[in-house]
């Protein structure tokens, strides 16, 4: 089993879906020659050619169109969004065209498109930089959606997304590109989009966590007095409701960490879901641990506040054990209002 | 003269048969005119967009692109959708809501596709079709074919920044893809010269280092030479082409619009230049049909026009359960 970056593990889960199917080609900004701003398509460009590997202009719209023109007609486009934020210049493309051909073509026409893109705060790129957005693309149905949370959910995830016929966005943490673990590669390392993952078990709260804050929350939960399975949810689009249920319903609390904003996060549908389906289950109200409703800032101490911590973590979860009510979130005393 | 009814066939026709082009363009303009009368008498929901008057366009394209050749198209897309080999049944289906139309009925007036003639699903969204024709383009030159993709567009959707990004990306990688351009002289309700600072949409092409050319869209056999020319040299490797075809958009953008902007006597002029007279006209002329095969054709097209509404009228709406089918690929 190597052990490699994240961003390795990237590079190596499409070089192996590149040598097992001629279809698969790579577009992106920078992702040719330079391997990638984040080195995440290293040695594609040697590899495979010119003809497969492609740098493209700055021109998302005009990109990531053309993969789905692509992907319509029978190639399997593996498109580069550098920041997740330029996704905004052309979601058109992905959201009302790509994720709707298979639907207006009655099922005749697929699109095997995966959309990558790096996401998150963490690493001072500004407001700008750093937003995780999964909800650009959650909330549209004819899209799969999924979320890396370190080398070996990256490989697998990745490979899982190339090999899917439908438009696939493919989530990657910035801050966790150069993270090292063991990853199991080849045809054992693919991931099925839909399946979540136990990270570590525990009895009094079932903590789903997405992306960069898996690691986060088994952090938290490794130095904590209480326990909790902490689950890595991988995919939102679909969702693996039966492994958060059956958890759920065995600690009898949930508890979302999200990096994204308190209000529209993904943590509010699993809530949602969950607080109605086993309502009787729940020894507690749900709790979501998010960042607070503003912008990414920049400076270094506020967007390290910004990303839910492990201590913030700790405190929260205690907060709900110890009390069975939701505790205010840390921005409330900031704010110095209700 | 009889009419082919399979859709490979009706496309087939119109590649060497001028008559069948004639034929097509008379049968664009029966069903956009029954398409009008049907709304006008409350059966359909929604919206449409006439291309009547555009006849010559969609004929032209169809003429010239191979059924293995990927197209693009704008929500004004019935003429091209017929002319593509779609069938009467299959247009009216959709506009009408139909397990009959081409998707079941799951899709509507501007959401017309069928595959086996190359037509990816119609697009509504202004401009968006034009990367994707240069991605099907992609295709081909990746796996190394001669086929080629067109994207159909109006001159609206030269504004808007997926008609740049598409050309220059088609340039930079000089990918066998035509760009046609039916410049029907407004974009929505606003005529051309009050959004659009150039007199011709072709002159945008220099800017991305591409060939154009300014067509004459009211002859179907001047479109489709212009087209088979782009494509040839598409195929041979000589990278895309924007094609400008000058035409005239009859009716309003929508069917709520009546079109009160249009300026005195301009539709009377542009009526001297119609498709269908001026080609039924020729064809007279250089002896290809009579006068009273004229008129054959109209009293054909009709009836097909008027079966194929009854046998749409006849088929259910789609059952609720379709709406779950096809959300994701299985």
């Amino acid at each position: 089993m190597p052990r490699m970056r994240m961003n390795q593990a990237i590079s190596a889960a499409i070089a192996d879906e590149m040598r097992a199917d001629p279809d698969v080609i790579v577009l992106g900004e920078d992702v040719a020659v330079a391997e990638g701003p984040f080195k995440t398509s290293a040695g594609l460009l040697d590899e495979f050619g010119p003809l497969r590997v492609r740098d493209t202009p700055i021109s998302e719209m005009g990109f990531l169109g053309a993969a789905v023109g692509a992907a319509a007609t029978g190639l399997r486009p593996v498109v580069e969004i550098m920041f997740v934020e330029f996704l905004g210049v052309a979601l058109d493309q992905l959201s009302t065209e790509g994720a709707k051909f298979h639907y207006l073509s009655g099922g005749r026409v697929t699109v095997p498109l995966t959309v990558r893109a790096s996401v998150g705060a963490g690493l001072g790129f500004g407001t700008q930089h750093s937003q995780t957005l999964e909800g650009w693309v959650m909330g549209t149905p004819g899209l799969k959606l999924a979320v890396a949370s370190g080398p070996a959910t990256a490989y697998g995830l990745m490979r899982a997304a190339i090999r899917d016929d439908s438009p696939t966005v493919v989530l990657e943490p910035r801050r966790l590109y150069a993270q090292r673990e063991n990853v199991t590669t080849g045809p054992e390392g693919v991931i099925p989009l839909g399946t979540a993952r136990q990270v570590v078990g525990g009895d009094d709260a079932t903590i789903v966590a997405l992306g960069s804050t898996v690691g986060t929350a088994a952090q938290a939960e490794a130095a904590a007095s209480w326990s909790a399975e902490v689950i890595d949810l991988q995919s939102l689009q679909p969702w693996d409701r039966d492994m958060v249920y059956e958890s759920v319903a065995r600690t009898g609390r949930l508890v979302t960490v999200e990096e994204n904003p308190l209000f529209g996060g993904w943590g509010a549908d699993i809530v949602a879901a969950v607080a109605a389906d086993l309502f009787g289950e729940l020894e507690g109200p749900p709790l979501r641990i998010t960042a607070p409703d503003v912008p990414v800032p920049f400076g270094k101490e506020l967007e390290e506040r910004y990303m839910p911590s492990s201590d913030y973590i700790d405190e929260q979860v205690a907060g709900l054990l110890q009390t069975g009510r939701v505790p205010p979130p840390w921005w409330e005393a900031e704010k110095g209002s209700p | 003269m009889s009419m082919p009814a399979n859709r490979l066939e009706r496309r087939q026709a119109l590649q060497d048969d001028r008559r069948a082009r004639y034929e097509r363009m008379v049968e664009i303009r029966a069903l956009e005119n029954k398409v009008q009368d049907l709304f006008d008498e409350g059966l359909v929901h929604g919206t449409t967009h006439l291309c009547l008057g555009q006849e010559a366009v969609a004929v032209g394209v169809a003429a010239a692109a191979r059924v293995s050749d990927t197209v693009t198209c704008t929500y004004r897309g019935h003429g091209v959708a017929l002319a593509l080999g779609l069938t009467p049944v299959d247009l009216l289906g959709e506009i009408l809501g139909r397990e009959a139309g081409s998707i079941g009925g799951i899709g509507g007036s501007m959401h017309l596709s069928e595959p086996d003639v190359g037509l990816l699903p119609t697009f509504a969204i202004v401009g968006a079709g034009i990367p994707v024709a240069a991605g099907a383009a992609l295709t081909a030159q990746v796996r190394g074919t001669d086929d080629a993709a067109l994207a159909v567009f109006g001159d609206g959707a030269t504004n808007i920044g997926a008609f740049h990004e598409a050309l220059n990306l088609a340039s930079v990688w000089n990918l066998p893809v035509v760009f046609v351009c039916e410049n029907n002289q407004y974009g929505e309700y606003s005529r051309i010269d009050l959004t659009t600072p150039v007199d011709d949409i072709a002159v945008r092409a220099q800017a991305y280092d591409l060939p154009s050319e300014v067509v004459d869209g009211q002859d179907p056999d001047n479109a489709a030479a212009a087209v088979a020319a782009a494509l040839e040299r598409a195929r041979a490797g000589g990278g895309p082409t924007l094609v400008e075809m000058k035409t005239y958009r009859y009716a309003g953008h929508s069917r709520a619009d009546t079109a009160p902007y249009r300026p005195e006597g301009e539709f009377e002029r542009w009526y001297e230049k119609d498709p269908i007279v001026n080609y039924g006209r020729r064809l007279v002329d250089e002896g290809l049909l009579s006068g009273d095969e004229l008129d054959a054709v109209k009293t054909l097209v009709d009836e097909s026009i008027a079966a194929a509404v009854e046998t749409v009228l006849s088929s259910p709406p789609p059952p609720l359960a379709a709406m779950f089918d096809n959300v994701l690929a299985p």
